[in-house]
């Protein structure tokens, strides 16, 4: 008989559903595994920077007492869920792993705290990032640095490297992150789960603390295929609070996992596969896509010339729309503001602003901010504004053949924690391979399709084209279905 | 051409950010590093190129002007660093000379 906090999503809500079990165990179990593996300075996960063990219990008694009345209960009622700490929860701290925000407690939730609520999802608590998702180790964090649960030496990636780690820790089936380079995929891929980082404008951003706010998408983690699913078809939809949000029917991504794949069309991008590529990583990769051939895709190789020139531009889009969000962050409304005399406001927005960022977050600023600045306007943002036409124009032009492309997620598995700290240039080339989707605004999945020679997971990428959730969601499930990656865990 | 600490220090202050003489040395390289390869944007060209304005082509997206309720003051306010609920704002330093 597994414990509780080893079943998956779908087999948790079953299980509330038919009184087997009730939520508040549920949430009991997971607390407990959360403390049990978590919180430790010298040896835990620290996926988690608060937990809010007495909202999980009265929102899990809610769920019982629904199911008790005979109310019909969501499809993921009951089922715990961590939540990326940029993401607003109301009266409960909200910090970006950021000094600046440190003690801030939104007024308001986030659309997708709303919604996953309103489904009766049982929140545990708020997950450990890069300082503003600004990375792709979690070592930005400005609290504390989160340790991956295959190997706690190295990184569970990021930006949202806790609630990768909380899901491959077990503490929750479910968790949500946000995507702005590859910061669902990356960590995702690092620790081997389903990250999904849906279609530009699926997903409400409303309550998500902007980074990039033309690149951002909140999206899911979980163990397997048919969870993402469940929790997209959850936070997927309009909302009126976000002008960039698409008001376009949700349909039920679990239908879409029939795992028939016969017939469909999946490029394979040569530029994804060249130097800097791991060999175990290319292997695993190659692997998958033959079982995929296997399984009845049509396969062909494909090209994206563009790809090289994503990183380049990223790398002015977001640190420009980085510095312009962040400008908010002033001393005045909320958040950090130092102690002392000012000689005026100019002198107060300096003490606050130098003193409440980390060192990644201020150099993102500084370049966003000569990016953006007069007389270089044209040379950087401009210029890589339609450097992204480009790009998604690449991947129409292969969409226009082809159902989905297949890619590795990153180009080797995780790494040691400090590792990379100290090479800006090294840690950004682990987002080549997913930066790409952001840029073009479509969809894009990471999965597990192996391990290294260290037990390290490997990630396999698909991408397809704006709003083909479904189709991806049905690949990656029919990969699933021919594999037993997804049934390993991490040992803790 | 590359950035020098002075260039350096006219971002920072546009930025409202007062950098020490290790973070002026430190972004002054990175930055060099980073616009080194930005340079490789200019081999492609985009001359007869729109600028990406939205990742995917949305209608404006337009809604009844309905008043709705708004935070309440108080609750606008609780987060502040320094507020003075009695006047009901954010205080701020002397903007103007007495």
């Amino acid at each position: 008989m597994p414990e509780l906090y080893e079943l998956s999503a779908t087999e948790i809500a079953a299980a509330i559903a038919s009184g087997t079990v009730s939520a508040r165990e549920v949430a009991d179990a997971h607390l407990a595994r959360l403390e049990a593996t978590d919180g430790d300075e010298q040896s835990g996960v620290r996926a988690y920077i608060t937990v809010t063990p007495d909202d999980a219990r009265a929102a899990a008694d809610r769920v019982d007492a629904a199911r008790r009345n005979g109310e019909s209960l969501s499809p993921l009622a009951g089922v715990p869920i961590a939540l990326k700490d940029n993401l607003c929860t109301e009266g409960v701290p909200t910090t970006c792993a950021s000094r600046i925000l440190a003690q801030w407690k939104p007024p308001y939730n986030a659309a997708v705290v709303e919604k996953v609520n309103a489904a009766g999802l049982i929140p545990l608590g708020k997950t450990n990032l890069d300082e503003f998702a600004m990375g792709s180790s979690t070592e930005n964090s400005g609290l504390f640095v989160t340790r991956n649960p295959w190997d706690r030496a190295k990184v569970p990636g990021g930006s949202s490297g806790g609630s990768a780690a909380a899901v491959a820790s077990l503490s929750a089936p479910l968790s949500l992150g946000s995507d702005t380079g590859g910061s669902i995929r990356q960590p995702a891929a690092f620790c081997g789960l389903v990250g999904i980082k849906p279609t530009y404008g699926r997903v409400s951003r409303y309550g998500l603390v902007a980074f990039g706010s033309s690149l951002d998408q909140v999206g899911p983690f979980a163990r397997n295929v048919a969870d993402a699913a469940l929790l997209l078809s959850v936070i997927a939809g309009g909302d009126e609070r976000d002008s960039t949000c698409v008001p376009r029917p949700v349909p039920d991504y679990r239908a879409s996992l029939t795992g028939d794949i016969t017939g469909l069309r999946i490029g394979v991008p040569r530029e994804y596969f060249g130097a800097g590529l791991e060999p175990q990583v290319r292997a695993a990769v190659m692997t998958a896509i033959g079982i995929l051939r296997g399984l009845g895709a049509v396969v062909d190789e494909v090209s994206l010339p563009t790809t090289d020139y994503a990183l380049a531009a990223y790398y002015i889009v977001a640190p420009a729309e980085a510095s312009s969000n962040l400008a908010r962050y002033d001393g005045v409304r909320f958040g950090f503001r130092p102690e002392g005399k000012f000689a005026g406001h100019e002198d107060l927005f300096l003490a606050t602003r130098s003193q409440g960022f980390g060192a990644e977050v201020k150099q993102r600023i500084m370049v966003g901010t000569y990016a953006l600045s007069a007389g270089y306007y044209d040379a950087y943002y401009a210029k890589a504004q339609k450097v992204r036409t480009l790009i998604a124009r690449d991947f129409e032009r292969v969409f226009a053949d082809f159902d989905a492309v297949v890619t590795p997620t990153v180009p080797t598995t995780a790494f040691g924690i400090g590792e990379k700290s100290d090479d800006p240039l090294a840690m950004k080339l682990s987002d080549i391979c997913t930066i790409p989707a952001n840029m073009a605004g479509i969809p894009a999945l990471s999965q597990c399709c192996g391990f290294d020679g260290n037990g390290m997971p490997i990630g396999l990428q698909l991408m397809g084209p704006a709003f083909g959730e479904e189709t991806l969601l049905k690949i990656a499930h029919a990969y699933e279905s021919a594999t037993d990656w997804h049934t390993c865990t991490a040992k803790l | 051409m590359a950035l020098t600490s002075d260039d350096i220090i006219k971002v920072g202050t546009l930025a409202r950010l007062a950098l020490s003489p290790t973070e002026i040395d430190r972004y002054t390289h990175q930055m060099n590093d980073l616009l080194a390869q930005f340079e490789r944007l200019q081999e492609l060209n985009t001359d007869d190129v729109p600028a990406m304005s939205h990742a995917v082509p949305v209608a404006a997206l337009l809604r009844e002007d309905v008043i709705k309720p708004s935070l309440p003051r108080e609750v606008a306010l609780a987060e502040g660093p320094k507020t003075d609920p009695w006047m009901g704002g954010f205080v701020v330093p002397q903007v103007m000379s007495e």
